[in-house]
């Protein structure tokens, strides 16, 4: 509600010219991923804010691209549905010349960095940060890639990524206790650990979550589901006591 | 979306474009979808139109709620209803919620930087029964089972999801809706006036009305009179001395 | 031919004196003269089958195609020039795509069809356009169920519940006509398209052939696809037990 009346107030103060750098409106906020042993596991919560109101409750954030990629993807939505446009489009036509061959996930990355490249070089962003996972038989028997990509363009790859807020709280987490021969369990409870420091401590965050994982077999997108919060300090039910001058 | 962000040149409280500080609900109910909406339409501090219908007609089973600018909205819907038409003769039978929500998508998606159109569209058709999408500002699209939208429904959202249920009876989803935006023109100073109301099923288009003076009265509300003369021949109790 | 000599055959743009454009009738040939290919419906979807005349030893497997998907539900058999025949199956393909951008939701067959015959009919109205030398028979599968639609070098396009073009087809429509489509599954369906189109490949003219499957149905999650390698195998190894099975008699 304010963030339209900002974008608004902008285009009407310009006055002339075309107003193309836009303010995000229906946002969906961190996405986190990491490799583990048998491949990539992503996670986020389910929810789409409008300024700062929580709006949309069940929103999926994380979908399948092909046979071999998950895509995980924060800020506007509907730039993010647009790009799900895009690779359903991609996809299809791969699929389509039927010749054994499939697109995986590195390339499926290499498209979308020069689609974001392109539309910021337009000063017409796609308003996202994304972020790329897969598993696919290469040369060397099976290569994980996990990748991302933002709304300028920039882009890496890493053994894990957090977008949003999740670039703050769960990357130092991830650095401190990521592994690479994580086993799957392992890597939940690493994510959980993550999303529940980001529910704590991002407002635009919801107990709503989902993760997917993605290995040889194919993807796996779990229902959504909430995790248990801990209120139990003894300081948050009785703050005062101890503190000498305060009430 | 309310009047602030209009034309900072404007002294007087009149100038402006017509926007809709708006009160839009749709709802599914068992078979069909309601959709109601408020009536007021101001420019500034005015209030242009007490009676605006925002709850256009797309197809014979579609029909939207529109909040934001009304020229924007109107161009909107006209341009869909335009491309429903040519569409519904192309292929030889009605156009589907989904076929007309994704063309308002469409248009509000790519035009999002010259466009203030926060859309509610609802209907039924054959394949899918009753639906809502919501198309807020920015062009997304989403299908839910019920929608809120405009500056009244800040209102709204605390009490849609504690009354909300699912598999409602058109009655009780018709007594919901006008109850809902009789709240929001309560407290949402830009939604007035009088709520309509749209309902949509296998058998067809029910519209109806809802006047100002017949709506619940809220928190704070009194019964309206003819004359303070009334009250006091009535005998009424103690005035307030002091 | 009548046309010949007499100066009426040459542009598609001139009509003879009895009403006629002999460079579409033409067109026509070249698909009568071409490999044949067969579509059927069953009661769960659709089954097409291609007899794909090999040219040449040296040929790989499986290359030039005359099956091919136009999206994710729907699928193109081609008779008459294959290169002609990818042409339309380009624009088939746009045409699908870009009916899913702006409506949302996937491309009714019956439409996909009049937008093809239109491409096609388009062909046969310019003089600096000659019409495309192939028939095609388009399956899908959409929300009204599976549909089968033949498009002719003309334009016209008819629905069928069992379609043929190309040198077999007299032949193999008496034996579509003798199949109950409505009780049949697609599953079944590839063998009886096997079995026809063994049974009308003239071996005495024809050197080689390749058999090409491709179904829409329930069992294929109502995606257009190559109907897969073991079924394939066996569809083919029935129709040669069956054919075996007439010369025995």
């Amino acid at each position: 509600m304010d963030a339209c009346g900002t974008q608004a107030a902008a285009a009407a103060a310009g006055g002339e010219g075309t107003q193309r750098t836009l303010y995000p409106y229906v946002t969906g906020n961190s996405v986190i991923a990491m490799k583990y042993k048998d491949g990539v596991i992503m996670a986020c919560d389910t929810g789409a804010s409008y300024g700062s109101t929580l709006r949309y409750k069940s929103v999926e954030r994380i979908k399948a691209v092909g046979k071999h990629s998950l895509i995980g993807g924060s800020g506007e939505f509907s730039d993010f549905q647009e790009i799900l446009r895009y690779l359903d489009e991609l996809t299809l036509s791969d699929h389509m010349w039927d010749d054994g061959n499939s697109l995986g996930p590195k390339e499926i990355h290499a498209y979308l960095t020069r689609v974001m490249y392109n539309r910021r070089n337009k000063f017409d962003p796609l308003w996202n940060s994304l972020v790329l996972g897969g598993v696919k038989k290469g040369p060397k028997g099976d290569e994980k890639y996990l990748g991302m990509v933002n709304m300028i363009g920039t882009h890496f790859e890493d053994n894990h990524l957090a977008t949003g807020f999740g670039n703050h709280m769960a990357i130092p987490i991830l650095r401190a206790e990521w592994r690479e021969d994580m086993t799957f369990e392992e890597a939940i409870k690493l994510i959980e650990k993550c999303l529940l420091v980001l529910l704590y401590r991002d407002r635009s965050s919801i107990n709503k979550f989902q993760i997917a994982k993605i290995t040889t077999e194919g993807s796996t997108i779990y229902p959504p589901y909430a995790l248990k919060t801990n209120w139990g300090f003894s300081a948050f039910e009785n703050p005062s006591k101890g503190a000498v001058g305060t009430w | 979306m309310d009047a602030g962000t209009m034309g900072s040149a404007s002294d007087a409280p009149t100038t402006g474009e017509h926007r809709m500080g708006t009160t839009i609900v749709g709802v599914c109910y068992d078979g069909g979808v309601v959709l109601a909406a408020d009536s007021r339409t101001s420019t500034g501090m005015y209030v242009a139109n007490r009676a605006s219908d925002k709850i256009s007609q797309l197809t014979d089973n579609v029909y939207v709620c529109r909040s934001g600018s009304a020229a924007d909205t109107q161009v909107i819907s006209d341009y869909v209803r335009y491309f429903l038409h040519q569409h519904t003769i192309q292929s030889g039978q009605p156009a589907t919620v989904k076929v007309a929500s994704n063309l308002v998508r469409l248009l509000a998606y790519q035009n999002k930087s010259m466009l203030q159109a926060g859309m509610i569209v609802g209907g039924w058709d054959k394949y899918e029964g009753g639906q809502i999408y919501s198309v807020p500002l920015g062009g997304t699209i989403l299908r839910q089972p019920f929608a809120i939208g405009g500056s009244g429904s800040s209102y709204l959202y605390g009490l849609m999801d504690h009354e909300w249920k699912e598999g409602m009876t058109q009655e009780e989803a018709e007594k919901f809706v006008v109850k809902v935006v009789s709240l929001a023109i309560a407290r949402d100073g830009a939604s007035g006036g009088v709520v309509r109301t749209v309902t949509i099923n296998a058998e067809g288009v029910k519209r109806s009305f809802h006047p100002g003076d017949k709506l619940p009265l809220w928190h704070e509300e009194l019964e309206p009179q003819n004359s303070l003369l009334d009250i006091l021949a009535a005998g009424n109790p103690d005035p307030m001395d002091h | 031919m009548s046309s010949i000599g007499t100066g009426y055959d040459l542009s598609v743009t001139t009509f003879s004196p009895d009403g006629r454009v002999f460079q579409v009738e033409y067109a026509g040939k070249a698909v009568d003269n071409s490999g044949t290919i067969v579509g059927i419906k069953c009661k769960d979807g659709i089954v097409l089958g291609v007899e794909k005349l090999i040219t040449s030893k040296m040929i790989l497997e499986g290359s030039n195609r005359r099956l091919h998907s136009v999206h994710r539900n729907s699928g193109l058999a081609v008779a008459g020039l294959a290169a002609d025949g990818r042409q339309i199956v380009s624009r088939a393909k746009s045409e699908a795509a870009n009916y899913e951008k702006v409506y949302g939701e996937p491309m009714p067959v019956k439409e996909l069809a009049d937008r093809v015959a239109s491409y096609v009919h388009l062909c046969t109205l310019y003089w600096w356009l000659r019409p495309f030398g192939c028939g095609v028979i388009l399956g899908g599968y959409d929300r009204d169920g599976p549909q089968l639609y033949m498009i002719e070098p003309s334009g016209l396009s008819y629905k069928y519940f069992g379609a043929a073009l190309g040198k077999g087809r007299q032949a193999a429509k008496t034996e579509i006509e003798k199949l109950k489509l409505s009780e049949l599954t697609c599953r079944e369906g590839i063998v009886e398209v096997a079995k026809i189109i063994y049974g009308v490949h003239d071996e005495a003219k024809d050197k080689s052939f390749e058999l090409e499957l491709s179904w829409v149905c329930d069992e294929s999650n109502r995606q257009h696809e190559k109907v897969p390698n073991d079924l394939l195998e066996q569809a083919k190894a029935a129709a040669q037990a069956a054919l075996e099975e007439m010369d025995a008699d």
